[in-house]
């Protein structure tokens, strides 16, 4: 979830407000491909990821790129009232109350000597690196994924060279979009959907980009591991009550420290 | 409008505006306009709603009992405090002539605060806290346990659940939410369990964790790694069905959970998400008579309003609801008024005993505080909370340690 969010500010310099409640439609689209018929959603991921590819690239063609040369705040309440309304949009379709997914290996763990495994855990961290590393290569090997980050670090020269730049922004914003997709049908099995449940993780993310660094794919990966470990060890250790504390006492000190993020580029 | 209407409407409008401030058009309103605010959304949204079933049929039976018209206005305060005040604020302006709620102490505080501000009877259908009510407060009331009653009956519940299952555990790990309502518990319990000498347990470990939190991994890790006999829990509806699922993936059989009083674990949603993995969890809670009269009145409409769901999944909530809305309008009967300092004169005076909810007579002490409610040791069997202490109210016999105990 994080990678997207940090793919999206790294190319179109926007960052997406809206991020966690896209991840709650993407939970609630595995639900219902669950009930429907009995999709198990780590394979909903692909066809998920498919549509949300397709919605991301047409927010951005239509509703973000008119906003790209406008001031930060503008893009900032665009993004805001987009999240608004699809939490609104969520409890008008599906109601207040949680709904979940349950499927055979949900409440199983792999036993490895004294340590227990979580299979849902374990599976969602597989999907988690397998489209890191799908995106590492579409960026590094590939025609588009090389414009893209022509675009990202140069967007007048991108242009000079005859690059449509906002058409690549509108591909980079489907790819994040996504990577959500991915994150949602991840996460449903670890997670009740609700609507209200965007912003926490849209926090959540933000925490984790910052620390790994904004627009750093490699980052994200790192933050999000980094800011799961220092709360797990947190509530272990400490108290499991204060764990929240430990992860934004280590985003302060990242952005005291290294405002860029521990493998951003300053700007 | 013509010269000779506008007089007219003038004259009534001046005649309206005269008699206002002494109260007289207030005092003769004929329906009481009861403020219903609820946690009907955000992490508390199930027992909200569950809530807001007890509100929704007690209209209608209260019309057929005391001949009483009430006019719901509901307010969801989306599991936030500040909007729980704003709310309250809201239902004040529009007309309400007493509020009833929050399902929450927090909540309840704030409410409180705009209740007394604004000099507009409230009635509180469950929170615990029991600062609430030790605040002076004149227009406060509260039919409810307060968070040291809860623990001193729940505690000796579960001294019962001991004798009456021949085990003698002899150590607990105590989870308990952090948020008002369980920090009053676990101060509760804290100073409880030194005076109870009777019973055969002491905590090991002490874990509190968020009521919005996502993953309880480490919490669960931890109080597995406390090797304790069973979990004592004070715990919401959210947090325990994580916490109930994550016990299972870390393979942790204790002798049993049991909360010495608190939601989550008897509420219908439990149930439906955890299927059989609810089976066997205690709660020790105020819970209605299933012989009282009203229960079985109360029983009757609820199905009629809710033809797929039974009573039994929000016997709590919805008691606790209709007998708060209950009070407010015997008050209204007997004061004939909405004005709201005879309101709250008339809630002050209640004495109810036909009631649906176990223990004495409802009547409020000089703090607003009705004394005397009664508690009952639920245990979930055949999915379905089943009441298994005190003996003269079991319907069935307690089973612990659960089936599948295992020493960790």
């Amino acid at each position: 979830m994080a990678l997207g969010l940090s793919v999206i500010f790294g190319v179109v310099r926007v960052v997406n407000f809206a991020h966690g409640e896209m991840m709650t439609i993407a939970m609630y689209a595995a639900t219902v491909l669950f009930a429907a018929f009995k999709l198990d959603p780590f394979l909903a991921v692909l066809p998920v990821a498919a549509v949300f590819f397709v919605f991301g690239t047409l927010m951005q063609a239509g509703l973000i790129n008119p906003f790209i040369t406008r001031p930060e705040h503008s893009q900032f309440m665009l993004l805001v009232a987009v999240a608004i309304i699809l939490v609104n949009a969520l409890l008008l379709l599906f109601g207040p109350d949680a709904r979940n997914v349950q499927v055979d290996y949900q409440l199983e763990s792999f036993e490895i000597g004294r340590i227990l495994v979580d299979k849902a855990r374990l599976y969602a961290a597989l999907v988690a690196v397998a489209a890191a590393a799908a995106l590492f290569a579409f960026f590094r090997f590939t025609l588009t994924g090389k414009a893209i980050r022509a675009c990202a670090d140069n967007y007048l020269g991108a242009k000079v060279v005859g690059l449509n730049v906002r058409k690549y922004y509108s591909l980079t914003f489907g790819l994040g979009a996504a990577c959500v997709a991915a994150a949602g049908c991840a996460m449903v099995l670890l997670v009740d959907v609700t609507p209200p449940l965007g912003p926490y993780y849209t926090l959540l993310a933000f925490v984790i980009v910052i620390v790994g660094g904004l627009g750093s794919m490699t980052g994200a990966l790192l933050g999000g591991v980094l800011i799961g470990l220092s709360e797990a060890l947190a509530g272990l250790f400490i108290a499991p009550s204060a764990k929240s504390m430990f992860s934004f006492g280590l985003l302060i000190l990242v952005l005291l420290f290294r405002p860029q993020g521990l493998l951003g580029r300053k700007i | 409008m013509q010269r000779r209407q506008f007089n007219k409407a003038l004259a009534a409008t001046t005649a309206l505006a005269a008699v206002h401030p002494f109260g007289i058009v207030r005092a003769q309103a004929q329906r009481l306009k009861v403020g219903v605010i609820l946690p009907r959304s955000g992490v508390q949204g199930f027992i909200g709603q569950s809530c807001q079933k007890g509100a929704d049929l007690a209209p209608g039976v209260i019309k057929q009992m005391l001949g009483v018209d009430i006019e719901l206005m509901n307010a969801d305060w989306e599991s936030n405090v500040d909007t729980a005040r704003t709310r309250a604020e809201r239902l004040v302006q529009e007309g309400a002539h007493v509020l009833v709620g929050p399902f929450d102490s927090g909540a309840a505080a704030a409410i409180a605060q705009v209740a007394e501000q604004r000099g507009v009877p409230f009635v509180i259908n469950i929170a615990a806290a029991p600062q609430i009510t030790e605040q002076g407060y004149k227009f406060v009331f509260r039919n409810f346990q307060t968070a040291p009653d809860i623990v001193r009956n729940g505690l000796a519940l579960i001294g019962e659940l001991f004798q009456a299952t021949n085990t003698v555990p002899r150590t607990a790990v105590f989870m308990h939410v952090n948020d008002t309502f369980g920090q009053a518990m676990a101060k509760g319990i804290g100073a409880f369990m030194q005076r109870l000498t009777q019973l055969p347990f002491k905590i090991v470990d002490t874990i509190s964790y968020d009521p919005a939190a996502k993953d309880l991994t480490v919490e669960v890790s931890k109080a597995k790694a406390s090797n304790a006999d069973f979990l004592l829990l004070v715990c919401r509806l959210n947090d325990a069905i994580i916490l109930r699922r994550e016990m299972v993936k870390q393979r942790w059989n204790p002798m049993g959970i049991v909360s010495p009083g608190s939601p989550g674990m008897y509420e219908e949603q439990y149930f439906k998400t955890l299927g059989k993995l609810s089976e066997y969890s205690i709660s020790n809670v105020p819970w209605y008579n299933p012989r009282a009269e009203l229960t079985k009145v109360v029983d009757k409409a609820f199905l009629k309003q809710n033809p797929k769901d039974k009573l039994v999944f929000h016997g709590l909530n919805v008691g606790f609801t209709f007998e708060a809305i209950l009070i407010a309008a015997d008050a209204f009967k007997r004061a004939k008024s909405t004005d709201p300092k005879t309101l709250a004169d008339a809630i002050r005076q209640t004495n109810i005993a036909s009631k649906m909810m176990l223990g004495d007579p409802i009547k409020f002490n000089a703090k607003g505080q009705v004394e005397g409610i009664g508690s009952a040791c639920l245990q979930n069997l055949n999915l379905t909370p089943t009441v298994v202490l005190p003996t003269s109210a079991a319907t069935a016999k307690p089973v612990f340690p659960m089936p599948g105990y295992k020493k960790a």
